[in-house]
Formats: C-alpha cells, sequence, structure tokens
C-alpha cells in the first residue's frame, strides 16, 4: 500500500547563507495493507519528516513514495489532493480547522469531501464523538476553545470518520487517559482489521506493542552530519 | 440675409446642419443619446435650450409652432419661446394643438393625439437614465452600447422596497425598441404611453447636457416593471373641474387659504376645446 | 475519475508591462472546478495585475485567459468580445473587492445590492428577487430585516459579506477575490473565512485568492502561488509550499510571519 523507495531529503536555507541540511538518505519502507508500522528514532532523527513527505506535505529531494496508486514524489497538488480526501488520512498532533466552525461538523468534514449524505456523515461523526467520550454538550462549539487532551480526541475522530485505505498517526495516545487510550488502540486495531495500511509515530511503548506489527528505525536514514 | 438683424430662427445654417445630423442619426438609432455641439442660447441653462435648438433646427417657414409648458400655452417660458421664435423666424403660432407642425414641450405630452406630419420638441434637462445610479458618463455610455441595464431595474426594485410600489412619477424610463433605456424626459408616467407608437416624429434635445435622442413615428416605447409590479400611468382620481374630463391628467390648483382647491387639465388647449364644445366640470363658473 | 476533467480556467503565459516595468510575466497554471487557488506575495509582487489580467479588467499585453464557458466550452476571454466578456462577469464570474465600497453601490439598499445581478440577467419579478436577496442575506449572516438599509450603515465585516452574497446571488463558478479579508478585524476575519470555506464548499466553487496572509491561504486555498517580483517564483499545494518553502523568498515570506 505504501511503498518508499531510496528517499533523500535536505532542507536548503536561502536566507541563512544557503547553508543545506541533509536530514534522511536512503529510506526505504513498504507497508502492507492491514499492518501497522512504528517509526522510531530519537527524537529529530527524523520520523515527522517522513511522515510528512508521505501525506506530500514536504517535498522529497531523491528516490520515491507511493501510496496506493499515486506517485507522491511526482504528483500535482491535485492528484495529492484527491489522495488526502480519498487514500491517505492524518492525525496530526496538532488541531488546524477554520475558527468557529461546530465540532460535529470538524469532524464530519472528511466524509462530506467524499460526497456522503450531510446526515449520515454528521451520524458518524456523532458516533465517534461519544466513543472518545467527548461531551455532547461541546459538539457544537468549536474545537479551537478545548483542552489540548479534547482537541487530540477531536483530531482522532476526524481522522477515523472516513475508512482511509491508508493512515498516518503522529502520536494518536499522547495526552489521553486509559479509557481513551484504550479506545484509540481499539480503533487503530478495527482499521487494520479492515486492511488499512497504517505507519505511526508511538512514544507510548505499551500501545506500540500493542497493536504495531514492525518497527522501523529511522535513525538509519539518518545522514552523518557534516559540521 | 446681411440686412435681417438674424438668421432665420436665430441659429446660423452651419449650426441647424450639425443639429440636424444629430437629429437624423438620433431618428436612426431611436433611443441613442447623440452628442452635438450645444450653442450659447439668449436664456440660461434650464429653460430649454436643448428643445430650442432643436426647434430652431426643424422650422421651416411654413410651420406653425405652439410651445406648452407643463401643459398650459400661457406661462412666461412658454411665452417666452413662442415670442422668441416668431421674432426671429417670423413664423405663425398657435395653441392648437391640432394646427400645430411643430410643438415645443417641457414636461408633457398634449392629450389630443398627434398626428403624421407633426414634430414633438421635448425639453429635456438630464438625458441618461443612469446617471443618479451611474455617476460615470464612460460607464453608462458602455453600459447602453453593452445592454448592461440591470441597474435600472435596481432603481424600481429600490422604489417599491421604500414605497411599497414603484414610486417614479415623472422621467420614468422607457425601453424603446427593446433596445436603449431612454429618459423620455420629466413628463408624467401618464402621458408613458404616448409616446409610444405614436404617429408624430418626437425630438428630445438637451442643451446643457449636449444631447439629441429622437423617437421616429410608430416607435414602440415600453416602461420598465416587473411582473408582479406592472406599469401603471396614474393620474389623480378626480375629473376636471373645469371641462369634466375623466381621461385627462390634472394640475391640483389651491384656491383659497382654507383648504380649498380645484383639479383642472394640465393640457389647457384640451380643456379650452373641451369647454368650446359646451363640456363642463363641477368647478365651471 | 476527476483527472479527466478539464480545466475550468488555463492561464497561458500572462504577461503585463507598465512601460519598462514588469507587472507580470510567465505567468501559467489550470485551475479545475472546486479548486481554490491563492495567489501571494509583497505589494508590488504583480499579484493584483495578474488578478485583474485574468478577471478582464487590465488587458495583458501576452498570453491567453481561457475559460470553459457553459455554452461553448473553452474560450480565451482576452479576446472575446467586450459583450461576451461583461456577461461572463455578470453571471459565471465574481470578483470580490478588497473595499467593499468599491464593489457595492452605497446609495443602493442591501436588497438591490443582491438583486442588481439578478436584474442584470433578467429577472423581472420583484417577489422572487426580494426572496432570493433575503435568503442570500441569511447565508453570508446578515439579518434579513437589514434588507432595505444602506450598506454605508453596515460595519465592516456585514459590507464585506454583503459584496459577497451580491456576487454569488447569481451562482458563479469562478470568484476572484482580492485581500477579501483585508482590513477587517481578526475576528471578523474568522467569520469571514468561515463562511467563504463553506460557501465554496456547499457550491463547488473555484476560486483565485489575491492575499497577503498567509493564514487566510491555509484555510482556504487547496494550492498557492508565491510571486515577486512580477514572477511566480514557487508553486504547490498550500501546506507543502509554506511548511515546506523551496525559494528563498518563500522562505523568507513563512519566517517573516509572527507566530501565535
Amino acid at each position: 500500500m505504501i511503498e518508499i523507495e531510496n528517499l533523500s531529503k535536505a532542507f536548503t536555507l536561502h536566507n541563512q547563507g544557503g547553508a543545506t541540511i541533509r536530514v534522511m538518505e536512503g529510506a526505504n519502507l513498504s507497508v502492507q495493507k492491514g499492518e501497522c508500522v512504528a517509526l522510531v528514532g530519537a527524537s529529530g532523527a527524523g520520523k515527522s519528516t517522513l511522515m510528512r513527505m508521505i501525506y506530500g506535505n514536504y517535498l522529497a529531494e531523491h528516490g520515491s513514495i507511493r501510496v496506493g496508486r499515486t506517485v507522491v514524489t511526482d504528483a500535482s497538488p491535485r492528484d495529492i489532493l484527491t489522495m488526502r480526501r480519498d487514500v491517505l488520512g492524518y492525525v496530526s498532533q496538532f488541531l488546524r480547522v477554520v475558527p468557529r466552525v461546530p465540532t460535529l461538523d470538524v469532524v464530519a468534514e472528511p466524509l462530506l469531501a467524499v460526497g456522503t449524505p450531510r446526515d449520515l456523515a454528521r451520524d458518524r461523526a456523532a458516533e465517534l464523538l461519544e466513543r472518545l467520550n467527548i461531551p455532547q454538550t461541546l459538539w457544537g462549539l468549536s474545537p479551537t476553545t478545548f483542552s489540548g487532551g479534547e482537541q487530540q480526541r477531536v483530531n482522532i475522530a476526524r481522522g477515523f470518520t472516513h475508512d482511509y485505505p491508508a493512515l498516518l498517526l503522529d502520536e494518536p495516545t499522547a495526552s489521553l487517559d486509559a479509557t481513551n487510550r484504550a479506545v484509540v488502540l481499539d480503533l487503530i486495531g478495527a482499521a487494520k482489521a479492515r486492511g488499512a495500511a497504517i505507519v505511526g509515530i508511538f512514544h507510548d511503548e505499551a500501545a506500540r506493542d500493542q497493536v504495531c506489527d514492525r518497527e522501523i528505525d529511522v535513525t538509519a536514514f539518518t545522514p552523518v552530519r557534516a559540521a | 440675409m446681411t440686412d435681417q438683424p438674424y438668421n432665420f430662427a436665430y441659429l446660423d445654417e452651419q449650426t441647424k446642419r450639425m443639429i440636424r445630423r444629430a437629429i437624423l442619426k438620433g431618428l436612426a438609432i431611436p433611443g441613442y443619446q447623440v452628442p452635438f455641439a450645444s450653442r450659447e442660447m439668449p436664456m440660461p441653462y434650464g429653460w430649454g435650450t436643448g428643445g430650442v435648438q432643436v426647434s430652431a433646427a426643424v422650422l421651416t417657414p411654413s410651420d406653425r409652432f405652439k410651445v406648452i409648458d407643463q401643459g398650459a400655452d400661457d406661462t412666461t417660458n412658454a411665452v417666452s419661446i413662442r415670442n422668441f421664435f416668431r421674432r426671429t423666424a417670423g413664423i405663425e403660432v398657435t395653441t392648437k394643438t391640432t394646427d400645430a407642425t411643430v410643438i415645443q414641450t417641457r414636461h408633457r405630452v398634449p392629450e389630443t393625439a398627434l398626428h403624421a406630419g407633426q414634430v414633438l420638441v421635448y425639453q429635456v434637462p438630464i438625458p441618461e437614465p443612469l446617471r443618479f445610479l451611474e455617476p460615470r458618463e464612460t460607464e453608462t455610455r458602455k453600459m447602453h452600447a453593452l445592454e448592461d441595464y440591470g441597474l435600472m431595474h435596481v432603481k424600481l426594485y429600490e422604489d417599491i422596497s421604500r414605497h411599497g410600489h414603484i414610486a417614479t412619477a415623472y422621467a420614468y424610463p422607457v425601453k424603446v425598441e427593446g433596445r436603449y433605456v431612454m429618459d423620455p424626459s420629466p413628463i408624467p408616467k401618464f402621458d408613458n404611453p404616448k409616446v409610444s407608437d405614436c404617429p408624430a416624429i418626437q425630438l428630445f434635445g438637451a442643451g446643457r447636457e449636449q444631447r439629441i435622442y429622437a423617437l421616429p413615428p410608430y416607435t414602440r416605447v415600453v416602461s420598465l416593471d416587473f411582473e408582479d409590479h406592472p406599469f401603471e400611468a396614474s393620474k389623480a382620481d378626480h375629473p376636471c373641474g373645469l371641462c369634466g374630463a375623466e381621461d385627462s391628467y390634472l394640475d391640483e390648483v389651491i384656491t383659497d387659504d382654507a383648504g380649498g382647491r380645484m383639479f383642472v387639465c394640465s393640457d389647457t388647449d384640451f380643456c379650452e376645446t373641451r369647454q368650446a364644445a359646451g363640456h363642463r366640470g363641477k368647478d365651471a363658473a | 475519475m476527476s483527472e479527466h476533467t478539464q480545466p475550468l480556467l488555463s492561464v497561458r503565459d500572462i504577461a503585463k508591462r507598465y512601460g519598462s516595468h514588469i507587472g507580470c510575466t510567465d505567468v501559467s497554471f489550470d485551475l479545475y472546478p472546486g479548486e481554490v487557488m491563492g495567489i501571494v506575495g509583497e505589494s508590488g509582487s504583480g499579484k493584483s495585475t495578474l488578478l485583474n489580467c485574468m478577471a478582464g479588467h487590465l488587458t495583458p499585453d501576452n498570453g491567453q485567459v481561457i475559460f470553459d464557458t457553459r455554452a461553448d466550452g473553452p474560450r480565451d476571454t482576452v479576446t472575446m468580445s467586450e459583450p461576451e466578456r461583461r456577461m461572463l462577469a455578470r453571471t459565471d464570474w465574481a470578483f470580490v473587492h478588497q473595499h467593499a465600497r468599491d464593489g457595492l453601490r452605497m446609495g443602493v439598499s442591501a436588497g438591490g445590492n443582491v438583486g442588481e445581478r439578478l436584474m442584470a440577467v433578467g429577472a423581472r419579478h420583484y417577489g422572487d428577487i426580494r426572496d432570493k436577496a433575503t435568503d442570500w442575506l441569511d447565508r453570508v449572516e446578515i439579518a434579513p430585516d437589514r434588507i432595505d438599509d444602506r450598506p454605508a450603515t453596515f460595519s465592516g465585516g456585514m459590507q464585506q459579506r454583503l459584496q459577497i452574497a451580491r456576487n454569488l446571488v447569481t451562482g458563479p463558478r469562478l470568484v476572484f477575490m482580492d485581500e477579501p479579508t483585508g482590513g477587517l478585524d481578526v475576528s471578523v476575519q474568522a467569520r469571514l473565512l468561515d463562511l467563504l470555506r463553506g460557501l465554496v464548499r456547499d457550491m463547488g466553487l473555484s476560486a483565485i485568492i489575491v492575499t497577503h496572509d498567509l493564514a487566510v491561504v491555509r484555510l482556504l486555498a487547496d494550492r498557492l502561488m508565491v510571486m515577486k517580483s512580477g514572477h511566480v517564483v514557487e508553486q504547490g499545494l498550500t501546506d507543502q509550499v509554506l511548511d515546506d518553502p523551496q525559494h528563498g523568498y518563500t522562505q523568507l515570506l513563512v519566517s517573516s510571519v509572527l507566530q501565535v
């Protein structure tokens, strides 16, 4: 489902004397349907960078990334948007939404984007919010006013409304209590069971052990830093 | 010519040719405002300088000339213009609508139906019907050229939204032969139907604004309106106090300081003709 | 698949010079139905010139602006006759000005402002026009009882929303926006952005938004074009351009934004 070959990435800082920072070299990764792969490695090793490249958020320097039928490294913005809408979901650590939009609509949005009727999309959103223990009194409010943990759960709900064939999870269980953590792990398990290919970053080792089939240490892709 | 103080009908022949060309162009493009080099006339702007120039350009020595101001032949303006042409053109003048060959008017169309061969000359203060909505001349000309007339209905919309009905009572905008939107000059909207399909030639002159436009005989002229607020040619709901006419446009005349008033025909010739034929209204002496 | 649909707007090699000064040059891109593109750059970068060239307010010195018309398919709007272009401008196109005063008739009531485009394309039923205007005022969150008030009595944010209603009432397919949130309070901006985003999605609108506000494009635009000195220096997916800018100028632009 997700194929990465010989991927490298460097940042060139044009406004700081053209300094080039090499952050990744020779990365390879293959994730099958129904498989969950954890990215591990020290902070700054490039886990997030790799995730962002898969999502098309960062441009690759060399090598290729394929998600389903989309060659991310060679796709037009339009193709990437289509991929993000239909194929690849992303649960990031930060919630970025338009202020004022009610939580229920924020969560239903991915379904609306793929053409699900509004009622069905809202029902599904409500179901997920309930499972993640977001009190119903908050559904009509914008999540921008929520606590960190609540925002995190809204983000997760949003990532799981549409049954994406592939998912990127950035610390999905961070800042969650035991109950909600279990719900999230259930959701991940269910996604795997329906055949979703998942790449995740989990600092929560127990969670990682429970849902992940393999670990990839991205330190292996970190270039030796030139001074 | 040199022994005469004025050329025939005051204006020199070159100027009249220039104005006639504008009139012909106007007749060829009904409703289109033709620019012309308006001359200084021996009267202030706003007193009918446009109409006077058009009349001067169309008058011939054999014409019979009538001038009305709000329907009346006997107001200062009408008398002055009539005298002006009697002196400078030596032509015959009349107050009879049926006898006149050229009629210059301010703010009315005569009640008596016009006939083929007559020329009705309107005095126009502001020829551009879009002016109050779009102040830029460059833009209004473009709007006419492109038939971009949504704005005209905005004016009528505003009327209804504010007053519950189209409150525009005079200078009511019309569309000429399905093409140009035109200001019929400040005639009451009661007169609008008379402008359409008229056997006479209708010419419009705006002196200060330097525009001439025209309607050839039998031109279709439609008053703009909405389907659910159709155009209505309204008038005061009374018969004429002097001649008893029920179908003519009326002026309200205050007769004393105790609230006494009467309604009389604004068209003096029409009213007098009826009275001469024996018609009497309730206020007739 | 959506890959096979044709672009709504194809811009090819647009260039506009003011004497020896370059307004914009070498601009080419395709905009697909439902897509929102942002154009960012500092004052004088040519982004407004480009927008005006595309919207037919300026005639480019070179290039084509091909719009997929309803009746005749793709047509170059630069060489189109003025009446055709104006017809487009009041049916399938909309233009939202930075200053609502430039896009509204200040002497005409809110209802009249919204109704004008309807009347321009032949609506002649007062009741229907008024119903539509009322509906649109509601959609842009203006109380229906303000329908007979003039825009001069409205706040800046309301005027801007009225301008949007006036533009969208005929169901256009392409909206040009010139700094639509410029000059508004931040809280008012958020409300307007939310409204625009909803309308764009619900109506399937395509839009081109010129702004210097990167937060605006992040929330509204699918794609981003960065301009400097009349040239496009970078374009791509909005979040990619903002999070991983490749050109020095874009990096400067992104790093200059205050983080909140």
